[in-house]
C-alpha cells in the first residue's frame, strides 16, 4: 500500500508533532533528572547546590520505601486482577440477550463517569464507614460488629475502591471483544461437543485475549499513578499502611516541601514503570500481534 | 447409521412460521441436497437438524430414536458452516482435533485421526498453520476435516462453496461426491445453485417458503415436476411456463417447456422474433419474442447463427410438454 515516497511524506507530516510531544516529554523528564541531583528544598530555598545520589540514597533508605514499592505493585496487581476477573464475567452475563439491555449496560459503565475523589469519598462514607455504611449495617444485622475497612484493612479497601472505579472500563471494552465473537464459531464449538466450560476456555477466552491484553495495559498505566483515591480515604495510613509511590512523592513535595527528593523518588517511580512495562510486555504482548 | 426422520415439524419465530409442517425421511447413507430460494427455511431445518435451534413442534428422528430435544453435540451430527467457522487462533491441526479433545480421546489416537483426515484431505503439509493463513478451499477442507473425524452418523453442510470462485466450486464438489462415496455417510447438503443440486444429491427436495415443492432424484424433477414452483426452479436457463389461450389449447392452465426441448425449423405452431441471442460456444441461448405467447427461452446448438430481429418458427418437442392445473399441480 505505501510507497517509498509516501512513506517519506507521511514521516515529514508527522514530523512537528512527534517533536512537540518529544519535548513535551523530554522537557519535565529532564528538569525531574536535574532537580534530582539537587539540594532544593522550599523551605530553605537559599540552601543549593549539587548533592549527587543523596535524595536517592535518602529515598531508597526511607523506612517506608519498600512497603510503598510493594503496596504500589499490590495495588496494580490487585486491581487487574480484580477488574479483569469481574470484567469478563460481567461482559459474558450483559451479553445475554435480556429485556432492558441497554439501560443495564449504562447503569454498568455509570461509575467510570464519576470523579476519583468523588468515587473514593461515596465507598468510604456510604459504604466502608463503621457507622454510617452499608457494609457495617449488614455486619450489624447478623449481630457481628462493623469491620473497620480503613484502619484494618487500608490497602485492600483502596484496592476495593480502585477497582469500583475502572471495573466499567474493563467489562466495557471486554464486552466489545466478546460481541466480536461469531456465533458460528461458537456453534461449532457446540456441536464439536464442547461443554459450555470449554467453549469458554478454548474459544471465547482465546479470542477475547488481545482485549484484555489491552485492558491490563492501559490500567496499568493508570494504576502506577493512582493518588486521589489514597488521599480522600487513608491519607496514606494508618502509619504508612496504604502509602504508595506516588503518594511517598507527594508527603516529600507537598508535605515536607523538598523538590530534591520528590524529583528522585519520582525518576524511581519512572523506573518502576519501565520495568513494570518490560515484563508486560514480555509477558502478554504477543497477544497485541496478528 | 444415519437415518433422519422429520415428522410433523414446525419452526416460528415469534408469530412468523418459517416452516410450517414438514415431514420427511432421510435414508442412511443418502446424499440429500436442499434447494430453495433465499429465505424459504432452508438453513433453519439444517439447524433443526442439528440441534442448533428448538423446534417449535413436531419430532425428529436419529436411527429411530426421539432427538427432538437433544443438545446438538448428543446428535452425532457434523456440520459444516458457510462461514467455515474455523476456530482462528488454533492451528490446523488443533481445529482438526478439537471434537475428539473434547470427547476425551488420548493425544496419541487423536494425532492418528487427524493424520488420517489430512490425508484424506491433502491437507498434511498444514498441519501447523493458522486458518488466517490458508487460502478459501484449504480453509473448506479444514472445516470438512474437522467434521469427518468425528465420524458422525451424517454431515451437514450449509452452501459449503458458494464463497469459493467457480473453477475451485467445480473441484471441491467433485471432492465432497468422492468424499461421499467413499464414507457412505448420509449427507445433507443446502445450496442454491442448480449444478450442485443436479450433480450431487441422490435425492432432492425442493422447499418452498417452508414447505416441501417436491422430493425426487434430480432426473425425476427434471423431467416430471410435480408443479410449476419445481418446473420453473429446477432446470438452467428456467423452463418456459406460457398461460392463457395456448395453455387451453392444451386443456391447462399453464403449459412448461423446457428451453433445451424446443426445436427451431419449419412447420412449427409458434413464430417469433430473435431478440438477444448469446453464443457460448457449445450452445446458443435464444430469447424469442413470439407472436401472441411472450418471450420464450429456446437452447440451440453452438452453430445456429441466427441474428436479432430474425424471423423463425419454433415447435416444442412432442411429449416433452409439461401440463399444470389451475392449482399449479402437474396434469397428468
Ligand atoms: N433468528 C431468527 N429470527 C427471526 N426470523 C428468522 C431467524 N432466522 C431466520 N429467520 C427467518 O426465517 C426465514 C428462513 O431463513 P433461512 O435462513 O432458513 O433461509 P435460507 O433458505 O437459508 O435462505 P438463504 O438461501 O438466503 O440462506 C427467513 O425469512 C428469515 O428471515
Ligand atoms: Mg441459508
Amino acid at each position: 500500500m505505501s510507497t517509498q515516497s509516501s512513506r517519506l511524506a507521511a514521516r515529514v507530516m508527522v514530523a512537528p508533532s512527534v517533536l512537540l510531544l518529544f519535548i513535551w516529554m523530554v522537557v519535565p523528564l529532564a528538569m525531574t533528572l536535574y532537580y534530582s541531583f539537587r539540594l532544593y528544598r522550599l523551605i530553605s530555598p537559599d540552601r543549593t547546590g549539587w548533592v549527587g545520589f543523596t535524595n536517592y540514597l535518602w529515598f531508597i533508605n526511607a523506612p517506608e520505601f519498600w512497603l510503598a514499592m510493594g503496596n504500589t505493585l499490590a495495588l496494580v496487581g490487585g486491581v487487574l486482577a480484580i477488574t479483569v476477573t469481574l470484567g469478563i464475567l460481567i461482559a459474558l452475563l450483559i451479553d445475554q440477550p435480556v429485556k432492558g439491555q441497554g439501560v443495564l449496560r449504562i447503569l454498568v459503565i455509570a461509575p467510570f463517569f464519576v470523579m476519583p475523589p468523588v468515587a473514593a469519598s461515596i465507598l468510604e462514607n456510604l459504604f466502608m464507614h463503621p457507622q454510617n455504611g452499608l457494609f457495617a449495617a449488614v455486619s450489624m444485622s447478623f449481630g457481628a460488629q462493623p469491620i473497620l475497612f480503613l484502619q484494618d484493612y487500608p490497602m485492600w479497601s483502596v484496592i476495593a475502591i480502585v477497582s469500583w472505579e475502572w471495573l466499567p472500563f474493563a467489562t466495557l471494552i471486554l464486552l466489545t471483544s466478546l460481541q466480536s465473537l461469531s456465533s458460528e464459531q461458537l456453534e461449532a464449538a457446540e456441536m464439536d461437543g464442547a461443554s459450555a466450560l470449554n467453549r469458554f476456555r478454548f474459544i471465547i477466552l482465546p479470542h477475547m485475549m488481545r482485549a484484555i491484553t489491552v485492558v491490563i495495559l492501559i490500567q496499568t498505566i493508570f494504576l502506577l499513578g493512582i493518588f486521589g483515591e489514597i488521599f480522600t480515604t487513608t491519607q496514606g495510613g494508618p502509619g504508612s499502611a496504604s502509602t504508595t509511590l506516588p503518594y511517598m512523592i507527594f508527603k516529600q513535595a507537598i508535605a515536607a516541601k523538598d523538590i530534591g527528593r520528590a524529583a528522585a523518588g519520582g525518576i524511581i517511580a519512572v523506573i518502576l514503570a519501565n520495568i513494570v512495562a518490560y515484563f508486560l510486555m514480555r509477558g502478554i504482548g504477543r497477544h497485541l500481534d496478528t | 447409521m444415519g437415518k433422519i426422520t422429520l415428522k410433523h415439524v414446525n419452526k416460528s419465530f415469534g408469530d412468523v412460521a418459517v416452516i410450517p409442517d414438514i415431514n420427511l425421511t432421510i435414508e442412511n447413507g443418502e446424499f440429500v441436497v436442499f434447494v430453495g430460494p433465499s429465505g424459504c427455511g432452508k438453513s433453519t431445518l439444517l439447524r433443526l437438524i442439528a440441534g442448533l435451534e428448538d423446534v417449535s413442534a413436531g419430532r425428529i428422528e436419529i436411527d429411530g430414536t426421539d432427538a427432538t430435544h437433544l443438545p446438538p453435540a448428543k446428535r452425532g451430527l457434523a456440520m459444516v458452516f458457510q462461514s467455515y467457522a474455523l476456530y482462528p487462533h488454533m492451528s490446523v491441526r488443533k481445529n482438526i482435533a478439537f471434537p475428539l479433545k473434547m470427547a476425551g480421546m488420548s493425544e496419541a489416537e487423536q494425532e492418528k485421526k487427524v493424520q488420517n483426515a489430512a490425508r484424506i484431505l491433502n491437507l498434511t503439509n498444514y498441519l501447523d498453520r493458522r486458518p488466517g493463513q490458508l487460502s478459501g478451499g484449504q480453509r473448506q477442507r479444514v472445516a470438512i476435516g474437522r467434521a469427518i473425524v468425528r465420524e458422525p452418523a451424517a454431515f451437514l453442510f450449509d452452501e459449503p462453496l458458494s464463497n469459493l470462485d467457480a473453477a475451485l466450486r467445480v473441484s471441491m464438489r467433485q471432492e465432497i461426491t468422492e468424499l461421499h462415496q467413499s464414507l457412505k455417510t448420509t449427507m445433507i447438503y443446502v445450496t442454491h445453485d442448480q449444478v450442485e443440486a443436479m450433480t450431487m444429491a441422490d435425492k432432492i427436495v425442493v422447499l418452498n417458503a417452508g414447505n416441501i415443492e417436491q422430493v425426487g432424484s434430480p432426473l425425476e424433477l427434471y423431467h416430471h415436476p410435480a408443479n410449476v414452483f419445481v418446473a420453473g426452479f429446477i432446470g438452467s436457463p428456467k423452463m418456459n411456463l406460457i398461460g392463457g389461450a395456448e395453455a387451453a389449447k392444451h386443456n391447462a392452465a399453464t403449459i412448461g417447456v423446457r428451453p433445451e426441448h424446443i426445436d427451431i425449423g419449419e412447420g412449427g405452431p409458434w413464430t417469433g422474433t430473435v431478440g438477444l441471442s448469446e453464443h457460448l460456444g457449445s450452445d446458443t441461448f435464444l430469447k424469442v419474442e413470439v407472436d401472441n405467447i411472450g418471450t420464450l427461452n429456446v437452447r440451440a446448438s453452438g452453430e445456429v447463427t441466427l441474428r436479432h430481429g430474425d424471423r423463425i418458427t419454433l415447435a416444442p418437442q412432442a411429449g416433452r410438454l409439461h401440463r399444470f392445473g389451475a392449482d399449479g399441480k402437474a396434469l397428468a
